[in-house]
């Protein structure tokens, strides 16, 4: 039979698809996922939609120096005690902290999902090696080790997203490791060896596709301690220096020691750290589902 | 083959739940069984014979509903027993129940022996002496060494945890044992010696023994009278010699010709083809219809009646009246052809 | 010259050791799941080989595979030593020697549609240009009885048992062995699907030209399938022969009581009470030779000393691995009433 008769789909269009199910399956995880949606249109789009520069002191309408404006309709999300525009300011934080989240996380994400297959697949002495050097950064604490990054070698985002990826990328690998040992003793993987398959063959084409949804699931974990991570760190004043995010408003707002007075400085860049994590934190879940069958409603 | 009736079930039917609707994995079985018999009931994967024996012991999951017209043991009617009842008076006192791999399910941190006790005194007031004293003489009765009680089930072999099993359905000396595929997973010798076993306590013991399994041979070499399930229904039940003899429905005479017999290395195995129906929804025509190579327009239209052509020997097929024409065809290779 | 030959192939595990033990200096405790193994395949030839748990066949069946090392004797496929084949030589072997696997529903990869499954294979070697191994392996769809159209796209959670099987089936016939090892392949079937998939081996066998190991514990099914038979027990062959000769009129005692134990699907057969006694154990650091002694009713002190090896020989074709074998049969002690 001509293969030209067999029923054609695009590659593409079905896993899209698949995921897509996987993602809208959940109501908790939709909602999430169109919370996410918001944020990567607000940062995409964001020199378009800030309404000032988030650095010019800003005069109202009456023409008095706006400091430290509650929310009005001047100023949606109310001024600094420098006159800088709040709304604006999110929305440019918003794009920073996006950037190295995804950055981080993705970065975190490969590196782990790499070093935990290829640990699992190999084991022996090829595993020992990695998992010793995985156990080291473990005990590697983060916030003394970022401080010393940034005092070496300054507050530029390169060292940022670095130390972050670090870090994060440790959980993954252990966990993935583990996933692929497991799968690695089932039957089909004896078979794909039975029919000539390298192993680097089985790692890539054979394992991955069944650690991909453990790996998903991760993936958006690690992006939301990464921002959390960020987050940490700017307050802290180790963010980049360059650019704002939302951790860095909050650092802002402690230096200016207005804390206690402006709780519209303070709320909006919390509310979205704690938004944007837990939207994905469900949209993971959705993929938690698939990756743990047990999960699944009957 | 008349002894008294120790169990008598009448239309039972168990329904699941499921994202898909409602299954039906059994439907409306009726079948009884006398003292001092054993009784086999055989079948394939998803016929449902393990679902009927967990009903019937009420060890169904959350998702399921059983009813039934009445379910008689030794007179008492036990569908008006409330479930707390059943497991005070019925589980495991009257009726015990050995699961399939339940050479699995012993703890593997506690002694054997200390397990069996434990079991004896969740049912019975026993001290622990006397408890003990009933292990060594139900380890006696399957064939283990009394000083085996002290060991671990990892220091036991596959087929000894199966006897050791077999013994603590025997504890509390019920009228009816259920034995769900109690060999399979074991090696040919092993399974050998236990069914002997089985064979042997019978004189020893009084229990009436179901015996659930798919495989032809064991049934036929134990059981004194055989179900045959399928698709949730019991297709055919006879005495053995008569449903080896002259069996009537034609998945019995599928299932003959598919398996194989050391003895006979010259005959053409026929395998039945297509698969096993998916049970969706009350039976509205025969579960065998789509596989039979038989099938008339009647067995589309309606669940075929259980009907009696013989003292003890049932079938439930419109064409029982034909049954020597379609052993005769049955045994051509040609008739069990795809029906694609 | 045979297709396989196997001489004094032995497969040797160690125990893997404790702390305590390592430090007790001890001596590694071995597994030893193969001993001393000689046998021979012709071509379009099918060898079962039969046995219990623990007897070795399955590991025997994956060192024939390639899947795994002898620890001692060699392998020889189509006259080439075959056990320690360095890598750029496995592919090659990769094509004569195929395998298939026992559980239908462990052997698929789950997240790959059929016609994937069963393209793998040639695509991992890159034996055929990319639309040649499309076209392959929708003939070998069709081929084992599942229509292209309905399967192709299909993923493995969807195909029922004996579905399943057909595909594993397709995806090791589709590299054009010489030699299809196969492992239990019916064993976690239901019955009644059963004599539809070994009636497609025999088929394909015969139509493709290969030749079959066949490893089961199931004697009735073998007796179905295989030319000739090997029975193993607990890493040595025991007995070997033309199948029906063997079934028939079995010789070695454990092939004798592995006979009788099989159970007939016939009511009014009264089987002979088999009289070797014990369990079988775990072959590590079994004594030297045979090691059915312990269980044999007709041991002596000569069967614990050595075992005899069964060398497959033309001229005589059954053959059994028991010392005492002539002494038994002319005091005719072996009289337990054969099938």
């Amino acid at each position: 039979m001509p293969t030209s008769e067999l029923p054609q789909t695009s590659a593409w269009r079905r896993i899209l698809g698949e995921h897509y199910r996987i993602i809208m399956g959940n109501r908790l995880s939709a909602v999430g996922f169109v919370f996410i949606v918001l944020f990567l249109v607000v940062a995409i789009f964001a020199p378009w939609l800030a309404p000032h520069d988030p650095w010019e002191m800003l005069y109202d309408q009456e023409g008095e120096f706006a400091s430290l404006r509650p929310p009005s309709w001047e100023f949606p999300m109310g001024t600094t005690h420098l006159g800088y525009d709040l709304f604006s300011q999110l929305i440019l934080a918003t794009r920073t902290t996006l950037l190295i989240g995804a950055i981080s996380g993705g970065i975190s994400i490969l590196i782990g999902a790499n070093i935990g297959l290829i640990a699992g697949y190999y084991g022996g002495k090829v595993d020992e090696v990695l998992m010793r050097f995985t156990d080291v950064l473990y005990g590697m604490p983060f916030l003394p080790f970022i401080i010393v990054l940034i005092s070496l070698f300054g507050r530029e985002l390169e060292f940022v997203i670095l130390a972050i990826v670090l870090i994060i990328w440790r959980t993954s690998a252990r966990v993935i490791r583990a996933q692929t040992i497991s799968i690695k003793q089932r039957q089909f993987i004896a078979a794909a060896r039975a029919r000539g398959c390298s192993h680097l063959r089985i790692i890539y084409r054979h394992i991955l596709p069944n650690v991909l949804p453990l790996l998903l699931l991760y993936a958006a974990f690690n992006i939301a301690w990464s921002i959390i991570t960020e987050a940490s760190a700017s307050f802290l004043g180790f963010g980049d220096g360059e650019t704002i995010s939302w951790g860095g408003m909050l650092y802002e707002l402690w230096l200016s020691g207005k804390t206690r007075v402006a709780w519209w400085w303070f709320t909006a860049p919390s509310l979205c750290i704690v938004l944007l994590v837990t939207s994905l934190v469900f949209v993971s879940r959705a993929y938690e589902e698939v990756a743990n069958p047990r999960l699944r409603k009957r | 083959m008349t002894g008294e009736r120790l169990l008598q079930v009448q239309d039972l039917t168990v329904r699941y739940q499921t994202q898909m609707g409602e299954t039906h994995a059994v439907s409306g079985v009726t079948f009884f069984v006398n003292k001092n018999e054993v009784f086999g009931i055989a079948g394939e994967s998803g016929c449902g014979k393990s679902t009927l024996i967990r009903a019937l012991m009420r060890l169904l999951p959350d998702n399921a509903k059983m009813s039934a017209q009445s379910i008689e043991y030794e007179g008492e009617e036990l569908t008006r027993l409330s479930e707390a009842k059943f497991r005070e008076k019925i589980l495991w006192a009257r009726m015990s129940l050995v699961p399939q791999s339940a050479m699995n399910s012993l703890n593997p941190v506690y002694r054997v022996g200390d397990q069996v006790v434990e079991a004896i005194q969740a049912h019975k007031n026993v001290s622990k002496s006397e408890a003990r004293e009933r292990v060594t003489e139900l380890f006696d009765i399957v064939g283990l060494q009394p000083d085996l009680m002290k060991n671990f089930p990892h220091e036991f072999s596959g087929g000894m945890r199966q006897r050791a099993m077999i013994a603590m359905s025997l504890a509390l000396d019920p009228g009816l044992v259920v034995m769900d595929e109690p060999t399979t997973g074991l090696d040919v010798l092993v399974q050998e010696r236990i069914l002997r076993r089985i064979r042997e306590i019978r004189s020893q013991i009084s229990s009436s023994i179901i015996l659930i399994t798919h495989d032809i041979a064991v049934i036929a070499e134990m059981s004194d009278r055989i179900a045959v399930m399928y698709g949730g229904q019991i297709m055919e039940q006879a005495p053995a010699n008569d449903l080896f003899d002259t069996p009537c429905h034609p998945y019995t005479l599928g299932l003959k010709n598919a398996f194989p017999s050391i003895r006979n290395l010259q005959q053409k195995l026929i395998s039945i083809p297509g698969s096993p129906p998916t049970l969706l929804g009350a039976p509205s025509s025969c579960p065998f219809l789509e596989r039979c190579p038989f099938c008339v327009q009647q067995c589309s239209q309606r669940n075929p009646e259980n009907i009696t052509i013989q003292p003890l020997h049932e079938v439930r097929c419109v064409r029982h009246g034909e049954a020597p024409l379609l052993r005769e065809k049955a045994s051509e290779k040609e008739t069990w052809r795809s029906l694609n | 010259m045979a297709l396989l030959e196997l001489n004094n192939v032995t497969k040797h595990f160690e125990v893997r050791q404790g702390v305590l033990q390592k430090l007790q200096r001890q001596p590694v405790s071995l597994i030893k799941a193969v001993q001393s193994v000689n046998l021979t395949l012709g071509e379009n030839e099918v060898l079962g080989i039969a046995g219990e748990s623990g007897c070795g066949k399955s590991t025997t069946c994956l060192m024939i595979a390639g899947m795994l090392q002898p620890s001692a004797g060699e392998i020889h496929f189509s006259g080439k030593r075959v056990d320690q084949l360095l890598a750029s030589e496995q592919a090659w072997y990769r094509r004569q020697v195929q395998m298939i696997f026992q559980d239908p529903y462990e052997s698929l990869n789950p997240r790959f549609r059929v016609l994937e499954t069963v393209a793998e294979g040639p695509r991992a070697l890159k034996l055929w240009p990319e639309k040649e191994i499309l076209e392959r392996s929708v003939d070998m769809l069709s081929s084992v009885g599942l229509p292209p159209a309905k399967y192709a796209e299909r993923y493995p959670h969807e195909l029922s048992g004996g579905e399943r099987q057909r595909v594993g089936i397709a995806s090791a016939l589709v590299m054009e062995p010489r030699m299809v090892v196969a492992d239990e392949p019916l064993s976690m079937l239901d019955v009644s699907i059963r004599a539809g998939i070994l009636d497609l081996l025999k088929d394909l066998a015969s139509k493709r030209h290969f030749s079959c190991v066949y490893v089961s514990h199931d004697l009735s099914i073998l007796g179905h399938i295989a030319d000739r038979l090997m029975i193993m027990y607990l890493g040595q062959a025991v007995e070997m022969g033309p199948t029906w000769e063997v079934i028939r009129n079995p010789q070695h005692p454990y092939t004798r009581a592995l006979i009788n134990a099989v159970p007939v699907p016939d009511p009014r057969v009264i089987r002979p009470v088999p009289t070797i006694r014990g369990e079988v154990s775990r072959p590590i650091n079994p004594p030297p030779g045979c090691r059915f002694a312990p269980r044999c009713p007709h041991a002596t002190t000569v069967c614990q000393q050595a075992f005899l090896q069964l060398q497959p020989d033309e001229n005589k074709p059954h053959q059994t691995a028991c010392v005492r074998l002539e002494e038994l049969s002319q005091t005719n002690q072996l009289a337990e009433a054969s099938p």
